[in-house]
C-alpha cells in the first residue's frame, strides 16, 4: 500500500468555536429560565480559526505557542477528544496519545490493577495487559511492588509505572502532551531512549510543548501557532529561533499574519 | 499500513446512536474494569466490607418492619420478605442512577484528554449495581429461611426481572448521567426527585391501602410494575401477571431508548463541561 501518499494527520480548514456563554451556566434551573425567557446569548471564542495541515507518516512535529494559542485545542482534535466546528480532521492509524502520566490511576488499587484498568482505557483488553505486565514492570522496576496499592508508592515509582504502562504500546501516530521524562537521571535515560525507538521505528510523532529544547531535539519540524492560526511552519531549528526571538522580543505578530 | 489500518475521520459521521453503540462496543474491557475497580474500592475502604452491603438493606427493613408493626391495623403477612423483594428492585434502581452522578467527575477528568465514549460510566454503573443486587440475595435467602416464608419454584424469574429491571434503569441512568455532565445541580435535583418517588411506589404498603382516588398516580408509575415483577416471583409465588409483565418490559424498553437517543444527541455537547 502506497502509505507516503497518505498523510497520517490530515486538517483541512479546522475551526473550533467555544460557545462561551452557554458553557458559564452550570445549573439546570437558570439553564431552563432563559431557556423559557429566550434569553440565550453564546459569546463565541475562537480557539482554531481555518486550520490546514498534513503530518507525513514518520514525519516528528512540535507545535509550539504562546499560552491560549490553541495548542491545547490542536492537539484535542487530533486526538477526538473534540470534534471540529467546521472542517475535516484524519488520523490514519492507530493513535496512542501518552497524555498525563497516570491519567485514570485509582491509589487504592495495586500497581497490577492499575496498570490493567489503564490499558483498557486506552483500548486495550485485559488478556492483553496481562501478557505484558511483566514486560511493564521490569521497565518500572517495580517487580517487587506490583501488588501493593500504589497509594503506597513514591512519587517516582508512580511516575515510572505510568510511563511503563503508557509507552508500552505500538502504535502508528504518538501524541505527546508534556515532557515524559520521569524519575532520576537513570531512569529518565531509559524514558529517552524508549522514546528515541518510536522514533527510529518511523512512528508519526506530535509533541505539544512549552519547552523548546525538547522540540529541536526530538523534532524535525515544528508549528508554530499563535491566535488559533498557523503563524509558521517550517524545519524545527528555524521556526524554534523565530519564535524565541519573538518570545524575547515580546512584539506581537511579527510576521504580520492576516 | 495494512488494510486493517483504523482511521478517524471527524466528516465520517453515521447515525449517532448507532455509532455510540459501537463505540461502547469497543470498550466493554474497560467497562468490566472500571466495574471491577469501583467494587473493590468500595470493599477496601469499608471495614465491614461486603457484610455492610448485604447488611444496610436489612437495617432500612428491620426499621420498617418495627414501625409498621406498630402502626398498621393490618399487618402484611411477612412483612420483612414482602419488603425486601420489591426494595431489592428499588436499591438497585436507586443505586445505579445515583452512582451515575458521581461518575460524571471522573468522566469530564478523563474526556478531556482522551476519548472514549462515555456511556462506558453508566454501563459500569449498572455492573456495580448487579453485583450488589446479586450479594443481597444472601440475606434475602436468610430472613425468608428465619421468618419461615416459603420458597417458591418462580424464584427463578429472578433473571428475567433483573434483565428487564437493568434495562429500565440503564435508561434512565443515561439520562441522568448526560445531565449531570452538563448541570451541577442535577444531583441534589434527582436526589429530591428519588424519595417521593420511593413514596408512590408500593414497597413498603399494599397498593389497596391508597385511597382510590389516588391510586391513578400508583398505576401511573412505571416503577409499580418494575416493583412487582420481582414482588410476585419472590413474595408471591407466582409469576407476574401478563399486564405487569407487559407495562414492566414497556417502561424498560421506552426508557433505554429515550436514554439512549438522548445520550447520544446530547453527550458531545454536555461533556465538554471544563
Amino acid at each position: 500500500m502506497a502509505s507516503g501518499a497518505e498523510p497520517a494527520i490530515e486538517l483541512t480548514g479546522v475551526t473550533v468555536r467555544y460557545r462561551v456563554a452557554t458553557e458559564s451556566i452550570h445549573s439546570l434551573k437558570e439553564y431552563a429560565i432563559r431557556k423559557l425567557r429566550g434569553r440565550m446569548v453564546h459569546g463565541e471564542l475562537l480557539a482554531l480559526r481555518d486550520v490546514s495541515l498534513a503530518v507525513q507518516p514518520g514525519e516528528r512535529v512540535g507545535i509550539i505557542g504562546p499560552n491560549g494559542a490553541g495548542k491545547s485545542t490542536l492537539f484535542r482534535v487530533i486526538a477526538r477528544v473534540r470534534r471540529p466546528s467546521e472542517g475535516r480532521v484524519v488520523v490514519r492509524g492507530r493513535v496512542a496519545p501518552l497524555l498525563e502520566l497516570g491519567l485514570g490511576f485509582h491509589t487504592e488499587l495495586t500497581g497490577r490493577e492499575n496498570v490493567i484498568l489503564q490499558g483498557t482505557l486506552l483500548g486495550r483488553s485485559r488478556a492483553t495487559m496481562l501478557e505484558r505486565m511483566d514486560a511493564i514492570a521490569e521497565f518500572a522496576e517495580l517487580e517487587a511492588f506490583l501488588d501493593a496499592p500504589i497509594r503506597k508508592y513514591s512519587t517516582g515509582m508512580t511516575a515510572r509505572l505510568a510511563f511503563a504502562a503508557a509507552t508500552d504500546v505500538d502504535p502508528d501516530v504518538l501524541l505527546v502532551d508534556e515532557s515524559l521524562s520521569v524519575g532520576d537521571e537513570r531512569f529518565r535515560a531509559k524514558c529517552h531512549a524508549r522514546m528515541s525507538g518510536f522514533r527510529e521505528r518511523g512512528k508519526t510523532f506530535l509533541l505539544v510543548s512549552h519547552s523548546l529544547g525538547e522540540v529541536r531535539d526530538s523534532c524535525t519540524r515544528a508549528i508554530w501557532l499563535a491566535e488559533g492560526g498557523i503563524q509558521r511552519d517550517g524545519p524545527a531549528a528555524e521556526v524554534c529561533d523565530a519564535y524565541h526571538a519573538w518570545a524575547k522580543d515580546g512584539t506581537p505578530d511579527p510576521a504580520g499574519r492576516d | 499500513m495494512s488494510a486493517t489500518t483504523p482511521v478517524y475521520d471527524s466528516a465520517r459521521r453515521g447515525l449517532r446512536f448507532v455509532e455510540e453503540a459501537r463505540e461502547l462496543w469497543d470498550y466493554r474491557h474497560f467497562v468490566v474494569e472500571l466495574t471491577s475497580r469501583d467494587i473493590k474500592v468500595r470493599y477496601k475502604r469499608s471495614a465491614l466490607g461486603v457484610a455492610w452491603t448485604m447488611l444496610s438493606p436489612l437495617m432500612t427493613m428491620l426499621v420498617f418492619t418495627l414501625v409498621f408493626s406498630t402502626f398498621q391495623r393490618q399487618p402484611i403477612p411477612g412483612f420483612p420478605v414482602y419488603y425486601l423483594s420489591a426494595s431489592m428492585f428499588w436499591l438497585f434502581f436507586a443505586q445505579v442512577t445515583s452512582h451515575v452522578v458521581s461518575l460524571t467527575t471522573d468522566a469530564l477528568e478523563i474526556t478531556k484528554r482522551i476519548y472514549i465514549p462515555r456511556s462506558v460510566y453508566v454501563a459500569s454503573a449498572v455492573g456495580v449495581g448487579l453485583t450488589n443486587t446479586l450479594l443481597s440475595l444472601a440475606p434475602f435467602v436468610l430472613i425468608v429461611l428465619v421468618t419461615g416464608r416459603p420458597v417458591f419454584w418462580t424464584w427463578l424469574f429472578l433473571p428475567v426481572s433483573l434483565l428487564i429491571g437493568t434495562i429500565f434503569a440503564a435508561g434512565v441512568g443515561l439520562v441522568v448521567f448526560t445531565l449531570a455532565l452538563r448541570f451541577v445541580d442535577v444531583r441534589d435535583m434527582y436526589q429530591a426527585i428519588l424519595l417521593p418517588w420511593f413514596f408512590v411506589t408500593p414497597i413498603i404498603y399494599e397498593p389497596s391501602l391508597v385511597p382510590a382516588e389516588w391510586r391513578w398516580i400508583i398505576r401511573y408509575n412505571p416503577m409499580t410494575y418494575l416493583v412487582e415483577i420481582f414482588r410476585a416471583p419472590l413474595y408471591n409465588g407466582w409469576l407476574p401477571g401478563s399486564k405487569t409483565l407487559a407495562f414492566a418490559i414497556l417502561a424498560a424498553v421506552f426508557s433505554l431508548a429515550v436514554g439512549w437517543f438522548f445520550y447520544s444527541s446530547k453527550v458531545e455537547e454536555y461533556g465538554l463541561r471544563s
